[in-house]
């Protein structure tokens, strides 16, 4: 008998699927997703270089007296004008977000992976400390920190990048102890391959699908959690240009002046649809792709 | 299954027949393209094929269901008795649903997963009855589900009916599947390789027990598999199947022994026999005739008895492990020579696993010695000498697991090289070419990523790794048990080669007894962590003294 | 079974006594002096000293850790900094407003989520499935606040000005006596957490939808409806009662920015006032409330897990 799987004669199985990010833009979803996304942080970019002579005030000047409708679309509670606000105030919230979505990802990823990886009882101790941290809603860890700290700038980026850390270790975690299954990861052990370098090239590469994910999706949450703080009074400080702190400022006056409140909303709304909706095309693109191909 | 008491199999009118049935996805590829059997009252007609040939498609389709993604384009299923003697597929939904469970029943592959976990295993029979309306009281169905409960050789009491599917045995939760397809007493049995991941001997006790309820009751069964030996021991007639058509068709005997297709006839080449007269691969079986290790000399030396020449490689002693009150390793002994190839036998769970682990170092727990070259080996690899690691390797089971998928083979296969030496990139790359050579991959794969491979090739590759680095020992954890058996036919073919030509010694872990004679010659029975048999493989297939043994050498399943 | 049960319980226990050490230790790093933010900077020096010995801030940290324990179990959780009065006076009718807006909040969006995933997973890839998971994608990603503000402009300001955009009780009275000012407020609630439940509940109604055990009682004959009621369901529940748990105790912390932005006097009001504040014995009090109420969640998550499960409620014998 010949051997029947000698390479010549199997035929190839299947096409080299392409990339996770190829297959994220090959999407619809993903296409309108970051369109929106992108629109919101230009704006946010760029706004900031407008002023003043875009529309003759710089965020923090009074134009005039509180809620007129001078200028293009009026002025706010101390009479500052609302579109050079507006055009001011993006761009701290996204900078703080982004930070603390990487603070997150960077520990949350390092503390999962070590827990995966080592296991028995350090997996245990950082489980149960997750555990711990877990307990407290974000927006109340945040509180309390704030309470403690103030509402300076630090404060926001590490107490959010921290309250995420946990949820990005569980993630991380489960996802890694999947790959570790894995016999590839044996051999390398066998091998005696250094731990750290079985874990940057072996484990990580596995794993880009749900932390991609889960970047997305800490990202939206990020923007939220500023947002929110700074609606609530307890983020950004006035003067400041800020959208989170514009809502809070002129929500009282949702009837006569509604520019002050409706744009930074929808700016905010825009923008964390449009992040949510690549996420939820990563997780699609990343589910299609099978990395650690057991049978 | 033979029933030499009927010979009317042509006689017969058909219960069920299926003519030039086509399946194709969604997107328009065509899966099986014009699949035509029939089913006779009381014979089982065997569907054969490898993975991705489709006969799990075809054997759904006789009972009017297509997984998500395929639809039915041509073709027939004609079921008698069925009250409207017509096409099943043309049936509206409604109608398909009454007849399965009660006309046409269906077992699943792996009762683990088919059965519902949180039911009671009586009360999954008893819904079948229920939803067919058997019997004309409740009384009458709880009687039923005992009964049916009994013929496959199960407990029927109560207390037996309220358990659930995770407090029995993988044997015990297949024959309550085979219970519930039986219960309404179908004309026609669809069974989807109703015995993969048993053990041989529960297997023999499944088989009979299908064949039993065929016999005598009359049902016309439809048994679907990948396995030749089990097909000549339950099947009347065959049907084989590649890619999505049937090739050859006829009785057992006729299609076995006198196979007219060439897929046919490679197909049962390729299928490893114990008494190792056929020969599986380019290289004979090794029997007590031939020896296969050359001696230094180059001529092949003749059967060595034991300890009269030839050093020790591998020597273990006394090995123990055991988590928590679970003694997986009971005290294992045994040596292994130079250029010698033992076969490790054992079940599921009898520490076959963790035994090679342990010799190769990926697991530190144990107590007890392992020298290699009567030099004592450290426990786990990180503690043992580069040239230590260099000479044992490890070759794992699963080709689909083994490789990082991220990686290209030659990034894979340089692995043992980059931490066992300096050697540059360049020289590297040729060592992996040779490998590649060797195992019969060539120079183009080196780029490739494993995805890109079939699972024969993977296993190459993952060869090519333990051989990189020219071990003295290869350790093989059931190399071919993820594979189809053709393809498992050249990796055999291929370890053999390899040995012949490297003198290695090689230790060849596995369940499958049938492969003794392709691959060993000696052979250690391991059953709940201790060695119940020691001895050249002759010995040990031919005058067994240990009841295990015996017991699975009387259940295999042969041509 | 209750072995297991009673495992839980403990770990919970430790949990909750962890989160209080790290509640009380978070307030050691608060800059300056209790004493003095409590009477201000025109305090004599004797009155300071007075007020250390009540609060006993002379004693070591882990004393006064231990008898602020040991008041939180008895009921006293100290004294407000901001009001001077005892935190409990403050939060009693807080507390009872703040769980009328989450009882029925979860009392709505639970089924809903429910019933809208499940819905979604059996129309998968049909139009009704699109509708939903388009919806509650967007849903999911809008802050509180957000879906707050786009309801007041809807009801309340622009466009129907049918619903009141602020609570405005008499003092003294319950908030329940005007139900009309609730519905904004809930209705914020329900659409924060709704979706996250219906995708978590279609998610794992697919996943249950392609097992082996509900293809194999379609094989059987079964019905569709009881296939899904029987074969489906049940064994949906255990995991979609762990985002349930998760949502409620988001549902506990998203409250503080409904409250807020409708002027509900509930924990949340009072948590931002806290803040604002640096009144440190409220915010604890309040951080110590939400974490046992998210343990507690959990632990009924837990139990419906171990009850839907049949290996674990037997003990996973062979």
């Amino acid at each position: 008998m010949s051997v029947i799987d000698s390479p010549q004669i199997i035929a190839r199985e299947v096409e080299t699927p392409p990339g996770l990010f190829r297959r994220l833009i090959r999407q619809r979803q993903a296409k309108v997703g970051i369109g929106l996304a992108a629109a919101v942080v230009l704006l946010a970019l760029l706004g900031p270089l407008l002023l003043p002579w875009a529309t003759g005030y710089t965020s923090t000047e009074f134009a005039g007296r509180p809620f007129q409708p001078d200028g293009m679309l009026g002025t706010d509670n101390l009479g500052r004008d609302v579109l050079s606000r507006f055009l001011g105030g993006g761009l701290r919230l996204l900078m703080y977000a982004a930070l603390a979505t990487l603070l997150g990802m960077a520990l949350g990823v390092l503390v999962g992976m070590t827990a995966a990886y080592r296991g028995g009882r350090v997996d245990g101790i950082i489980m149960r400390s997750n555990d711990v941290l877990l307990a407290l809603p974000q927006l109340v860890f945040a509180l309390l920190a704030i309470t403690v700290l103030g509402p300076q700038g630090w404060v926001l980026v590490t107490v959010i990048g921290i309250t995420h850390a946990p949820r990005i270790a569980r993630v991380t975690r489960s996802a890694t102890v999947n790959v570790i299954t894995e016999d590839f990861i044996r051999a390398a052990e066998m091998y005696a391959v250094p731990k750290w370098k079985i874990l940057v090239q072996d484990v990580l590469p596995n794993i880009t699908g749900p932390l991609m994910v889960e970047l997305g999706l800490r990202m939206t949450y990020s923007i939220g959690a500023v947002a929110s703080l700074s609606f609530l009074g307890l983020g950004m400080q006035p003067p400041t240009a800020d959208w989170g702190l514009m809502i809070n400022e002129n929500r009282i006056a949702l009837v006569v002046q509604p520019w002050g409140v409706l744009l930074p909303v929808l700016a905010i709304a825009v923008l964390t649809v449009g992040t949510n909706l690549i996420t939820d095309s990563l997780a699609r693109a990343a589910a299609n792709s099978n990395t650690g191909a057991s049978k | 299954m033979s029933s030499p008491v009927r010979e009317d199999t042509m006689t017969t009118t058909p219960v069920l027949s299926v003519e030039g049935l086509k399946v194709a996805t969604a997107s328009g590829e065509e899966i099986l393209h014009g699949v035509s059997f029939e089913l006779r009252p009381g014979k089982i007609l065997a569907l054969v094929g490898e993975s991705g040939s489709g006969k799990t498609t075809a054997g759904l389709a006789c009972l009017g269901h297509f997984r998500q993604g395929l639809v039915h384009t041509a073709g027939s299923v004609q079921l008698a008795g069925a009250g409207q003697a017509g096409n099943l597929l043309d049936l509206p939904e409604s109608q398909r649903r009454k007849l399965r469970g009660g006309a046409i029943s269906y077992v699943p592959q792996d009762p683990a997963l088919s059965l519902n976990p949180a039911m009671r295993i009586g009360d999954q029979i008893l819904e079948v009855l229920q939803i067919q309306g058997y019997g004309s009281s409740d009384a009458d169905r709880r009687a039923r589900t005992a009964e049916v409960l009994a013929e496959v050789g199960l407990k029927n009491d109560p207390a037996y009916q309220r358990r659930y599917p995770h407090q029995l045995s993988g044997g015990q939760q297949q024959r309550v599947g085979i219970a519930m397809a039986f219960a309404c007493r179908p004309a026609v049995m669809v069974l989807d390789e109703p015995t993969t991941g048993l053990d041989v001997t529960t297997q023999a006790l499944v088989l009979q027990t299908i064949a039993q309820l065929a016999d005598r009751h009359r049902v016309a069964g439809l048994y679907i598999t990948h396995d030749l030996a089990v097909v000549a021991k339950v099947a009347d007639d065959v049907a084989v199947m590649l890619s999505g058509e049937v090739v050859e068709q006829g009785p057992t005997d006729q299609v076995l022994y006198r196979p007219q297709h060439d897929y046919t006839r490679k197909l049962l080449a390729a299928v490893p026999d114990l008494a190792g007269r056929r020969q599986i691969g380019r290289v004979t079986a090794i029997t007590g005739a031939q020896a296969v290790v050359p001696d230094p000399a180059g001529r092949p030396s003749p059967e060595v008895p034991e300890g009269r020449e030839g050093r020790n490689l591998l020597e273990v002693a006394d090995l123990q492990l055991a988590y928590g009150s679970n003694q997986v390793l009971a005290g294992i002994s045994f040596s292994l020579r130079q250029g010698e190839s033992m076969m490790l036998l054992g079940e599921s769970g009898s520490g076959k696993t963790t035994l090679s682990r342990c010799i190769a170092g990926l697991n530190d727990d144990y107590s007890g010695r392992v020298c290699l070259d009567s030099e004592e080996l450290a426990a786990g690899t990180r503690a043992r000498t580069t040239e230590q690691r260099r000479r044992v390797q490890y070759v794992f089971q699963s080709p689909f697991s083994s490789l990082n998928p991220r990686r290209t083979i030659c990034e894979s296969v340089e692995v043992p090289l980059l931490m066992t030496g300096r050697m540059g990139r360049k020289e590297r790359r040729r060592r992996v070419r040779e490998a590649l050579d060797q195992v019969r991959l060539g120079e183009s794969y080196l780029d490739r990523r494993p995805r890109d491979l079939s699972g024969g090739e993977r296993q190459r590759a993952a060869i090519a790794r333990a051989l990189v680095n020219a071990p003295s020992l290869l350790v093989c954890d059931e190399v071919t048990s993820a594979l189809d058996v053709s393809v498992q036919a050249s990796i055999i073919d291929l370890l053999r080669s390899l040995q012949h030509e490297s003198g290695m010694s090689m230790l060849f872990v596995t369940h499958n007894i049938a492969l003794a004679r392709h691959i060993s010659q000696r052979m250690a029975v391991l059953q709940s962590g201790r060695i119940v048999e020691l001895g050249s493989t002759d010995e040990v297939l031919d005058n067994a003294r240990h009841s295990y043994t015996r017991e699975l050498l009387a259940n295999v399943p042969a041509l | 079974m209750t072995s297991i049960i009673l495992r839980r319980l403990a770990t919970s226990v430790l949990i909750l006594l962890a989160v209080s050490v790290l509640v009380f230790v978070a307030t050691l790093l608060l800059p300056g002096d209790p004493a003095q933010a409590i009477l201000g900077q025109q305090a004599t020096p004797e009155r300071l000293a007075a007020l250390r010995e009540q609060m006993n801030l002379n004693d070591p940290a882990w004393q006064r850790y231990l008898s602020w324990l040991g008041g939180l179990l008895t009921g006293d959780f100290g004294v407000s900094a901001a009001s001077g009065g005892p935190v409990a006076d403050l939060l009693g009718e807080r507390i009872a407003a703040s769980l009328v807006l989450l009882t029925a909040a979860s009392i709505i969006s639970i089924p809903a989520g429910l019933l809208v995933g499940t819905y979604s997973a059996l129309r998968h890839g049909h139009t009704g499935d699109h509708v939903v998971t388009g919806t509650s994608l967007v849903l999911a990603a809008l802050p509180e606040f957000v879906i707050g503000i786009a309801l007041v402009t809807l009801f309340s300001t622009t466009v129907f000005p049918i619903l009141p955009s602020v609570t405005m009780a008499p003092p003294g009275e319950a908030v329940w006596n005007y139900p009309l000012q609730l519905v904004l407020p809930v209705m914020t609630l329900v659409l924060m957490v709704t979706p996250y439940i219906a995708r978590m509940m279609r998610a794992t109604m697919l996943e249950v939808l392609d097992s082996g055990y509900v293809e194999m009682a379609r094989l059987k004959g079964v019905p569709e409806r009881q296939v899904i009621l029987r074969h489906a369901l049940p064994h949906a529940l255990s995991p979609v009662a762990q985002v349930v748990a998760i949502q409620l105790a988001w549902m506990a912390g998203g409250v503080v920015v409904v409250e807020f932005l409708f002027r509900y006097p509930g924990i949340g009001q009072a948590l931002v006032d806290a803040v604002a504040n640096r009144d440190v014995q409220v915010v604890q009090a309040l951080s110590i409330l939400v974490a046992a109420v998210y343990i507690v969640v959990n632990l009924l998550a837990d139990a419906v897990g171990i009850l839907t499960n049949p290996k674990l409620r037997t003990g996973g014998a062979r």
